[in-house]
């Protein structure tokens, strides 16, 4: 049973590491920096709203540029291994 | 209907409709070699599974936990998620990455489940195994419909809507695939990603900000700016990501889709 509850619990871990982690640390950095602004920017609207939304584009447009960077890694691996 | 709830059930029937897609596929190969009884049986397991999760923890979540609170937490895992679909659906759409391939993970899937000793696609007694693919396929990828329906439907109140809109596109998706069989490759998945990503992560910065406080101009009408306005920067980030894809890209694509496997 112990083991079973055990089994339980690193999966349910795991989902969770795997859905907000992954392979995009970036983002989920990125989503608490904009949680985290949004907290600190919360008596002042215009500074506030508008950082949230432009760090949301930055990060975006960063992990997809990483993700690029990680592809080209992966076509050098091929490479390499021919 | 509000711009929100107009918005609200948009994301969640594109979402819906694209884990669907994911999980018919592996439900149609499942069904073609093992037997059509346990590929249904164990996708209607899986369905109902899922619903149970949704009225056991959105029910709570709705009545028990403050609103303010509510839409920082779930405005931050919608971000996550948005985000990431979005950002894999600018390196598909720009050649970066490869596309979601049905039509391989078919045969894929047919190959690895088409024992000559198994019960065969008219096998009326039922099967462990097809049983058990096709229950984890709905279930793994209707794990993420039920986070997005849990999201949109709590934050806003409205998790009778979300619900309504996920099940909607499980019929569509679902009669669809039985009418186009394995045709499900036509449909363009990677398109509707990318709309669903752009508005999971418009309505995550929409409710992050109003969960801390922070109030949008225009209210729940900034929703739709919002979606117009990711909409314009992933048009962007697509144009330039094309512009820095290598001639390599048909290698990267194919060493990607060997490391992906089934797992996506």
């Amino acid at each position: 049973m112990r083991d079973i509850i055990k089994r339980a619990v690193v999966a349910f871990g795991r989902f969770w590491w795997d859905f907000l982690v992954g392979d995009t640390p970036e983002l989920f950095v990125g989503t608490l920096a904009i949680v985290g602004s949004a907290l600190l920017l919360r008596h002042d609207r215009v500074a506030g709203l508008s950082v949230v939304v432009v760090l949301a584009v930055v990060f975006l447009l960063g992990s997809t540029y990483r993700g690029r960077a990680v592809t080209r890694s992966v076509a050098d691996d091929d490479v390499r291994e021919g | 209907m509000s711009a929100t709830e107009v918005a609200l059930a948009i994301a969640v029937f594109l979402a819906s409709a694209v884990e669907m897609v994911e999980a018919l596929t592996i439900v149609l190969a499942t069904g073609a070699t093992r037997g059509w009884r346990s590929a249904i049986e164990g996708s209607a397991a899986g369905v109902a599974l899922l619903a149970v999760l949704v009225g056991v923890v959105g029910v709570p979540l709705v009545h028990y936990v403050p609103i303010g609170t509510l839409r920082v937490v779930i405005g931050g895992l919608l971000l996550v998620l948005g985000l990431s679909w979005l950002r894999k659906a600018i390196l598909r759409a720009s050649g970066h990455q490869a596309l979601h391939d049905e039509n391989r993970i078919y045969a894929d899937t047919v190959a690895k489940l088409g024992d000559p000793a198994g019960p065969g696609p008219g096998g009326a007694r039922r099967d462990a195994l097809g049983f058990v693919v096709s229950f984890k396929a709905v279930l793994l990828e209707g794990m993420e419909v039920v986070l997005i329906v849990l999201s949109l439907g709590t934050s806003a109140h409205l998790l009778g809507l979300a619900a309504t809109a996920a099940v909607a596109a499980v019929i569509v998706v679902g009669t669809a695939g039985v009418i186009v069989a394995r045709q499900l490759s036509s449909i363009p998945e990677n398109v509707m990603k990318m709309a669903v990503g752009v508005m999971l992560t418009s309505f995550g910065v929409f409710w992050v900000a109003e969960g801390t406080g922070l109030r949008w101009p225009g209210s729940d009408l900034a929703v739709p700016v919002l979606v117009a306005g990711f909409a314009g920067i992933t048009v962007i980030a697509v144009t330039l990501m094309r512009a820095l894809v290598r001639p390599t890209a048909p290698r990267v694509a194919s060493a990607l889709a060997d490391r992906e496997g089934l797992a996506r």
